[in-house]
């Protein structure tokens, strides 16, 4: 069926061809890629990528309909094989009630693994234990010409590298086998302080971030003056069972994470998210944050997920949609930090609740997003005055600073910012023609960036 | 693939000397454009200069509205060169004084070729193009002129009317195809095209014609009157009685 589809910030839609297809059946797969039209195809998961690399105009996008009643797991080992079409939603829904964390979990559950891998996704462990592709011990992938190919770190490196954090480009991934975090509870011990300013901030992080497993810091951009920057930083670690009180450690592993409300398929006015009541949201959400508290019990879904709540956000944004600027900036690069925030402050620009997180030590895949820096995320109405000239702007001092954009956010950057920002652009560009010399996955993305080839 | 905050890759002026598609190419122009295509009956003529960037590529190729047979193959030849097509503006246009259409069928015939023929036969290449690659946006620009044809110009009003209806229609045809077309419909703009003529009541410039446009793409609107104001005062001519309009010296 031809779909129109964009990706979570409702921007730019394209026309595409969508395929919903079992995982299970290799062969109707393999089918499929080969039977591929000029335009070429690209895997679908749950579309949580803000932009456009799940789209494919004109052309064909595969859906993987796998079922979570496929996993398996190895208790012994630690490990789970998962069809890539399985969402994390699904996935620890099994595994936490057994005692198992995934690796690395995002700002939402929504998410599959094959996206999962695709965009070699961070969370708040990342300054520790790094990105997904991190604890991906093997996968299979279905190629371009219709074989699959077993991958891992010590199998094909190469390919797996370039698969993970590949966005789809290298081909569908199957399944895949990660390695599990065991957990004694489904809650979350957190600490929480709050931050004057930006320095403070960088500099708690800097001093404490490894005495957590997880941490990140919400900033206020929105607040001015001498408040520009005031920041809540959370860090946490799973909770063991002493730590519950005595009725939760009844049931230390129970696992309840159901969406409360959803924002109705009705689109609000235009404008609804303006600067006015995005500042309001985020005086609201600073001021819920306790100025210090240590200890404090958290559900799981509360501590890591706590959009999911609420169905179809993306929809306040009305019509015009929105878009995600993330960037990291290497460490000794503050001053490009400090920069972007000033920048943002002075234009007013509405942004919702913007993200800061410590990145650690970077993994060996080519276009993998996260290196050792400040990583900053931060959600901005489309339809924001001027905002393309500010983004343009600010895609400058970020590049002149060493760092990067997040392929998996990017809706709006050049090739030329790509090509900067992955200096291994072209090694990657090898890896991948190798197995796909004729360029059959393509993206809307990988055309709007120029991915496979200048 | 124009990206999230609808800025073009690709942008196609057909009319490539035209004052009001050049303002537009120039509102539209982002550092994320890389191609930018003047495609102009007289070539030698498009001044490319000032669009010159840094990777980028400006085109200029030759077009002729009249020549209907051409155009396939030449929409086909762009995307073989270019890629995708992201924004295509129709800008190209004839306007001629009615007195001296009056006794010349053969000459108001021709203006009608270019005007509506030539669009619709270049606007079809385009839409079947934008139905392959998923996306797409078509600009054309009609006339307020179209709206309610008046005795002072109704030959180049007539062919606005039916490019108008054209446009429009199109537009519906494309919903779902991740296509769309945007109507522009200005009032009287100082360009080449007026230059010597008496200026109307509201007159406009290039400039405003463009930003206007350029809003009215970015907010996925489907028709933009230039001034704005000209949109109610037509919703008011349109229903005016004919004994009445035929009076307004306008
Ligand atoms: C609220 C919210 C919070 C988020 N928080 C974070 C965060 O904290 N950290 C982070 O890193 N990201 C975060 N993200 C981004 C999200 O994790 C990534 O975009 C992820 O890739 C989305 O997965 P998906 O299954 O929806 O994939 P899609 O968005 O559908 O696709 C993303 C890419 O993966 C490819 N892909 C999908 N499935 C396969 C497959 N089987 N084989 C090959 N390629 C495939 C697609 O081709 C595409 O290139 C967040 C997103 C949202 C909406
Ligand atoms: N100016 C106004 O008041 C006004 C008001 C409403 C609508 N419009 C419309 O806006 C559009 C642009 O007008 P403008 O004001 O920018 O005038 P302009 O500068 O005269 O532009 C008209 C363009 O059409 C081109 N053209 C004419 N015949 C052609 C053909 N057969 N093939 C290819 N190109 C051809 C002209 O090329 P040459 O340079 O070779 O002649 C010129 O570039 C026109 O459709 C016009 O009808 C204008």
């Amino acid at each position: 069926m031809v779909t129109l589809l964009t990706g979570w910030g409702r921007t730019n839609p394209s026309a595409t061809e969508v395929l919903e297809h079992g995982g299970e059946d290799v062969d109707g797969l393999a089918r499929i890629v080969k039977a591929l039209p000029a335009r070429g195809g690209v895997a679908r998961g749950l579309g949580r990528s803000y932009g456009d690399p799940a789209q494919n105009g004109g052309g064909v996008v595969v859906r993987l309909v796998d079922s979570v009643h496929d996993v398996a797991i190895d208790a012994a080992a630690g490990t789970a094989t998962v069809p890539a079409g399985v969402s994390l939603d699904d996935l620890l829904a099994l595994l936490v009630p057994r005692g198992f964390f995934v690796p690395v979990s995002p700002g939402t559950r929504f998410v599959t693994v094959g996206g999962a891998i695709a965009s070699d996704i961070h969370g708040k462990n990342h300054h520790l234990e790094g990105s997904f592709g991190n604890h991906v011990r093997r996968l299979s992938l279905l190629l371009a010409d219709g074989t699959v190919a077993e991958l891992g770190p010590g199998e094909r490196p190469d390919l797996f590298w370039a698969t993970v954090g590949g966005m789809g480009l290298t081909g569908i991934i199957l399944d895949a086998t990660i390695r599990l975090l065991p957990i004694e509870t489904s809650r979350c011990s957190v600490d929480t302080e709050r931050a004057d300013d930006l320095d403070t901030l960088l500099t708690m992080m800097d001093e404490g971030d490894r005495f957590y497993r997880y941490s990140v810091a919400w900033i206020d951009l929105m607040a001015t003056g001498s408040r520009l920057g005031r920041a809540v930083l959370t860090r946490g670690e799973h909770a063991t069972v002493d730590q519950l009180r005595p009725k939760q450690a009844v049931d230390p592993l129970v696992y309840d994470a159901r969406q409360r409300i959803a924002v109705p398929p009705l689109v609000p006015p235009a404008g609804f998210v303006n600067h006015t009541t995005i500042k309001a949201f985020n005086e609201l959400w600073f001021r819920k944050a306790p100025r210090r508290r240590v200890a404090q019990i958290v559900s799981i879904p509360a501590y890591f997920h706590p959009l999911d709540f609420v169905g179809s956000w993306n929809r306040m944004y009305g019509r015009a949609g929105f878009v995600q600027y993330q960037f990291v900036v290497p460490f000794g690069q503050e001053r490009a930090l400090r920069a972007v925030v000033e920048r943002l402050s002075a234009t007013g620009t509405p942004n919702f609740i913007p993200v800061l997180k410590r990145f650690g030590a970077a993994n060996p895949a080519p276009l993998s997003f996260p290196r050792p820096g400040w990583a900053l995320a931060l959600d901005i109405p489309a339809g924001a005055r001027d905002l393309d000239a500010l983004l343009h702007g600010l895609d400058e001092v970020v590049l002149d600073a060493g760092g990067r954009h997040y392929l998996a956010k990017d809706a709006h950057t050049t090739p030329g910012a790509i090509r900067r920002g992955y200096p291994r652009l072209d090694e990657w560009r090898a890896v991948r023609a190798s197995v796909d010399p004729a360029g059959r996955w393509t993206s809307d993305q990988s055309r709007r960036l120029r991915l496979l080839a200048d | 693939m124009e990206n999230a905050l609808g800025e073009p890759q690709t942008i196609v002026l057909l009319g490539g000397t035209s004052d009001i598609g050049r303002a537009i190419v120039d509102e539209l122009v982002s550092p994320v454009t890389r191609t930018i295509v003047l495609a102009a009956r007289r070539p030698d003529a498009v001044e490319a200069g000032p669009l010159t960037a840094p990777e980028r590529t400006v085109d200029v190729v030759a077009f002729d509205a009249a020549d209907t047979a051409s155009h396939a193959g030449f929409v086909q030849d762009l995307v073989a060169r270019h890629g995708d097509l992201d924004v295509v503006v129709v800008a190209f246009g004839q306007l001629a004084e009615q007195d001296d259409l009056d006794d010349d069928p053969t000459a108001a015939a021709a203006l009608v070729h270019v005007n509506y023929t030539g669009a619709v036969s270049v606007g079809l290449a385009v839409a079947a193009q934008f139905r392959r690659q998923g996306h797409g946006r078509l600009v054309v620009l009609s006339s307020v002129a179209g709206e309610r044809v008046r005795k002072s110009n109704f030959v180049y009003g007539s062919s606005k009317a039916g490019l108008d209806g054209f446009a429009q229609g199109l537009g519906d045809a494309l919903a779902g195809s991740g296509a769309s077309v945007l109507v522009v419909r200005p009032g009287f703009v100082h360009s080449k095209m007026t230059a010597g003529l008496k200026a109307a009541p509201l007159a406009t410039t290039p400039t405003k014609v463009a930003a206007a446009t350029v809003a009215g793409l970015r907010r996925g609107r489907r028709t933009v009157w230039v001034p704005a104001l000209l949109r109610p005062m037509f919703a008011v001519f349109r229903h005016l009685p004919g004994v009445v309009w035929r009076r307004l010296d306008l």
